[in-house]
C-alpha cells in the first residue's frame, strides 16, 4: 500500500520533469537533443550522488549540512595530492577521496552517537571547520589545471558506452543504493530509525550506530565528488560548491523524503536531483533574467515541499468530537 | 674621564654625519607588501629593484608583515621611519588603520605613496592605481576583438549580477563596443562565482549562440569554468575565452587553446612604476598634486587627478609567449 503511493508520486514527479523539459523545448527545441540531455544528466552526476547519501541521513532524522565542506576539502586534497604526485592511479585516488571523505562523515556520525549532539548543529559546525582546514593546507591558493595531470581531469569525462564516467558512476551508485535500501539490513534499519527510533531500540537496532553509519556513508560519496568535482571543473580553491549542500537537501525534499525522517526512497532522491539539474540547465537557455533565476529555482523548491506535505498529511483519528450545540 | 665625556657627543655627532653622508649618496626607498613571501609582491620587488638599477643612486629596501595585518605593516613603517628612510611606498591591508602611522613618516620628511591597495588621501601623497576601470573595459573587449579582424558574436560572462567591479567594468566595456568593427555583444549571464554555474552559463551560451567567437569573462572563477567548458564541448579554436585572470590560474588553459590570452596587471611593472614616482617625489622632481604630471621611466608618465591618484597603464596581456614566465609568480 505504502510502496504504491511511493511509486505513484514518484511517477507524478516524472511526469514534472518531462512536462519541464517540453515547456523548456518548446522555447528552445535544441534543449531535448540526444547529446544535451546527456549534458544535463552528467551536469546533474554529483547532486544525484549527494543526494542519494543525504537520502539515508535525513531518513534517519539526521541532517548533513557539512557535505560541500567534505566534498571542498576532499577536492583540495586530492588535486593538492595530483599535482605533486602526477603519476597516481586514478583508482589509488578514488580510494582515498572516499576514505578521505568517508573520515569526515564519521566524525560527524561520532559526535552525532556519542556525544549525543543535534546532527543540524554538528554538521554546522563541520562544514566551516572543513571550509576552514581547506585554507589552511591550501594557504588559499588555487589548484590549477596546468598543475593536475591529463589523466586526473580526464577520467570523470572519459566516455564509455555513449556516457561521460561520472554519469555512469552516478548510475552505479543508484544502482547500489537501490540494493542496500531493499535488499539488506541496514537499509532497513534506516527506515526503522527513522520511522520510530524507540520501537526501533526494542527490536534491537543501535540508533545511534545507524545514524553514524548513514553520516559515513554520506560523508564517503561526498569524498567521491570532491574529486569528480576538481576534475570536471580543472580548479580547486576554497570556495568550490560554496552553498551546495543546501541543493543537495532540497534535491532530496523534492523527491519527497521527509525531513521529519522515515520516509523517502532511492528512486524519489534521484528524480529530486534530476528536476533541479533540469532547472538549472534550463534557465541559461531560455533567456530568464538572473534576478528571476533564483526567485525560480526558490518557487519550485517550496511548491514541491507543499505538495509533498499535503500528501505526507495522514487524516489522523477524531478523538473528541465537536460538541453539538444541543438546546 | 673628563675628557672621554667631552668626547663622546662629538663622536655621535661624527657618527651621524658619516651615516647622513651615506645616505644622501645612495637614496633609500622601502617598498612595504601586504605580506612577505607572496608570488605577486616578489614580482613588484624584482619590478623595483630593475627601477633601481635603471635610477643608479636608490637602494631598495623590500618589507612587510609575515601576515597580511594593518598592525603588522604599522610596525614595519615605525620601524622604517626609525631608519629614516627616503619614501615608502607602500600597498595596503588596511585603508585607515595606516593613516597616523604615514603621517608620522610624512611629518619626518618621508615621501609616503601608496600602490595597488591604497591609503585613505590624507595618509599618503598619491596613489598608484594599475588600472582604472575605462582601461580594464577597453581591454576585455580589444582582448576579444584582436583575435576577431572580422567581427563577430561575442558574450561576457560575469561573477554576480550584483558585483560593483563587474558591473562598472562592463558598462566601460559597452561604451567602447562600438570602436571595434563587427564585434557584436549579444548576452550578458551571470556565473556568480561558482565554478558550476559559471560552466553552465558557458554552455548555455554555446547552445544559444551557435556562432559565438569569445566569451569574455572578467572574473577568474568564470574564465576558468568557460574555458573547461568550451573544452569539453570540442570548440577549441572555435571560441576563444578571454577576460581578466592570474597568469597560474589559466596556463592549463593557454596551452589547450581554449584561451588565447588574457589580461590582468603586471605586477612587474607596477612594482617599477611605484619605485620611479616615489623617487621623482623624493628627490623634488615633481609635487604630488591634482593635475601633476609625474614620470615613471619606461611606463610613461601619470596624470595625477584631483583624489590625487593615477592609472598606471592598460592591463597587460599575457599569451602562449610569456605565460611561463608567469605562471610561478602569480
Amino acid at each position: 500500500m505504502i510502496k504504491r503511493f511511493l511509486i505513484a508520486r514518484e511517477t507524478l514527479l516524472l511526469g514534472v520533469i518531462l512536462l519541464l523539459i517540453a515547456l523548456v523545448a518548446s522555447r528552445f527545441p535544441g534543449f531535448v537533443s540526444a547529446g544535451n540531455l546527456v549534458n544535463v544528466f552528467n551536469d546533474t552526476a554529483p547532486l544525484i550522488i549527494l543526494a542519494l547519501g543525504q537520502m539515508v541521513v535525513i531518513v534517519t532524522r539526521c541532517i548533513d549540512l557539512s557535505v560541500a565542506g567534505n566534498l571542498a576539502l576532499t577536492g583540495m586534497a586530492v588535486a593538492m595530492l595530483n599535482s605533486v604526485a602526477p603519476g597516481l592511479p586514478i583508482p589509488i585516488i578514488l580510494t582515498i577521496s572516499i576514505l578521505l571523505g568517508a573520515g569526515m562523515g564519521l566524525m560527524n556520525g561520532l559526535l552525532v552517537w556519542k556525544l549525543e549532539i543535534p546532527p543540524i548543529v554538528v554538521t554546522l559546525g563541520t562544514m566551516t571547520i572543513f571550509r576552514g582546514i581547506i585554507f589552511l593546507i591550501s594557504d588559499g591558493k588555487w589548484v590549477n589545471a596546468h598543475e593536475m595531470s591529463a589523466s586526473f581531469t580526464g577520467f570523470p569525462r572519459a566516455e564509455t558506452m555513449g556516457l561521460p564516467v561520472m554519469s555512469w558512476i552516478a548510475i552505479g551508485v543508484s544502482l547500489m543504493f537501490l540494493l542496500l535500501i531493499t535488499r539488506t539490513s541496514l537499509g532497513r534499519a534506516f527506515f526503522a530509525v527513522g520511522g520510530n527510533p524507540h520501537a526501533a531500540v526494542y527490536t534491537g537496532i543501535n540508533v545511534g550506530k545507524t545514524q553514524c553509519a548513514a553520516f559515513v556513508i554520506s560523508g564517503a560519496l561526498a569524498g567521491l565528488v570532491g574529486y569528480l568535482w576538481v576534475a570536471r571543473y580543472a580548479v580547486a580553491y576554497v570556495d568550490i560548491a560554496g552553498g551546495f549542500e543546501l541543493e543537495v537537501v532540497a534535491a532530496c525534499v523534492i523527491g519527497g523524503i521527509s525531513i521529519a525522517g522515515g520516509l523517502g526512497s532511492v528512486g524519489g532522491a534521484v528524480l529530486g536531483a534530476l528536476f533541479l539539474g533540469v532547472v538549472k540547465n534550463a534557465l541559461p537557455v531560455v533567456h530568464i533574467s538572473p534576478f528571476w533565476q533564483l526567485a525560480i529555482s526558490g518557487a519550485a523548491i517550496v511548491i514541491a515541499v507543499t505538495f509533498n506535505a499535503r500528501s505526507n498529511r495522514s487524516s489522523g483519528r477524531v478523538i473528541l468530537k465537536p460538541a453539538r450545540s444541543n438546546s | 674621564m673628563n675628557l672621554i665625556k667631552q668626547m663622546l657627543p662629538a663622536l655621535a655627532v661624527a657618527a651621524t654625519l658619516l651615516t647622513g653622508a651615506v645616505q644622501a649618496a645612495d637614496m633609500r626607498i622601502a617598498v612595504v607588501v601586504k605580506a612577505l613571501g607572496i608570488g605577486f609582491f616578489e614580482a613588484a620587488a624584482k619590478g623595483a629593484e630593475e627601477a633601481a638599477s635603471e635610477l643608479g643612486d636608490v637602494e631598495i629596501i623590500y618589507t612587510g608583515p609575515t601576515d597580511t595585518t594593518a598592525e603588522g605593516q604599522i610596525e614595519v613603517i615605525n620601524a622604517l621611519i626609525a631608519q629614516r628612510v627616503d619614501a615608502i611606498a607602500i600597498s595596503a591591508n588596511d585603508t585607515d588603520a595606516l593613516v597616523p602611522a604615514l603621517k608620522k613618516a610624512m611629518a619626518r620628511g618621508i615621501t609616503v605613496i601608496s600602490w595597488d591597495s591604497g591609503v585613505a588621501a590624507e595618509g599618503r601623497q598619491m596613489h598608484l592605481n594599475p588600472s582604472s576601470n575605462p582601461l580594464i573595459g577597453n581591454m576585455i573587449v580589444k582582448l576579444a576583438a584582436d583575435h576577431l579582424p572580422e567581427g563577430g558574436d561575442v558574450a561576457v560572462l560575469s561573477a554576480s549580477s550584483t558585483a560593483t567591479n563587474q558591473n562598472i567594468w562592463i558598462d566601460e566595456m559597452n561604451k567602447v563596443v562600438g570602436n571595434y568593427q563587427g564585434i557584436n555583444v549579444v548576452a550578458t549571464v551571470y556565473g556568480d562565482d561558482l565554478a558550476d554555474k559559471s560552466y553552465r552559463e558557458a554552455n548555455g551560451l554555446m547552445q544559444t549562440y551557435p556562432n559565438l567567437k569569445a566569451i569574455i569573462a572578467p572574473t577568474t572563477v568564470g574564465i576558468v569554468a568557460a574555458a573547461q567548458a568550451v573544452a569539453d564541448a570540442g570548440k577549441i579554436g572555435q571560441i576563444n575565452v578571454t577576460g581578466l585572470a592570474l597568469p597560474s590560474e589559466m596556463a592549463g588553459h593557454i596551452a589547450s587553446g581554449a584561451s588565447k590570452s588574457f589580461a590582468i596587471w603586471n605586477p612587474i611593472d607596477l612594482g617599477y612604476s611605484a619605485t620611479m614616482l616615489a623617487y621623482n617625489l623624493a628627490k623634488g622632481n615633481a609635487v604630488a598634486a591634482p593635475g601633476a604630471k609625474i614620470s615613471m621611466g619606461r611606463m610613461g608618465s601619470l596624470t595625477l587627478d584631483e583624489k590625487t591618484e593615477g592609472a598606471m597603464a592598460d592591463p597587460f596581456v599575457y599569451d602562449a609567449s610569456n605565460i611561463d614566465a608567469f605562471k610561478t609568480i602569480f
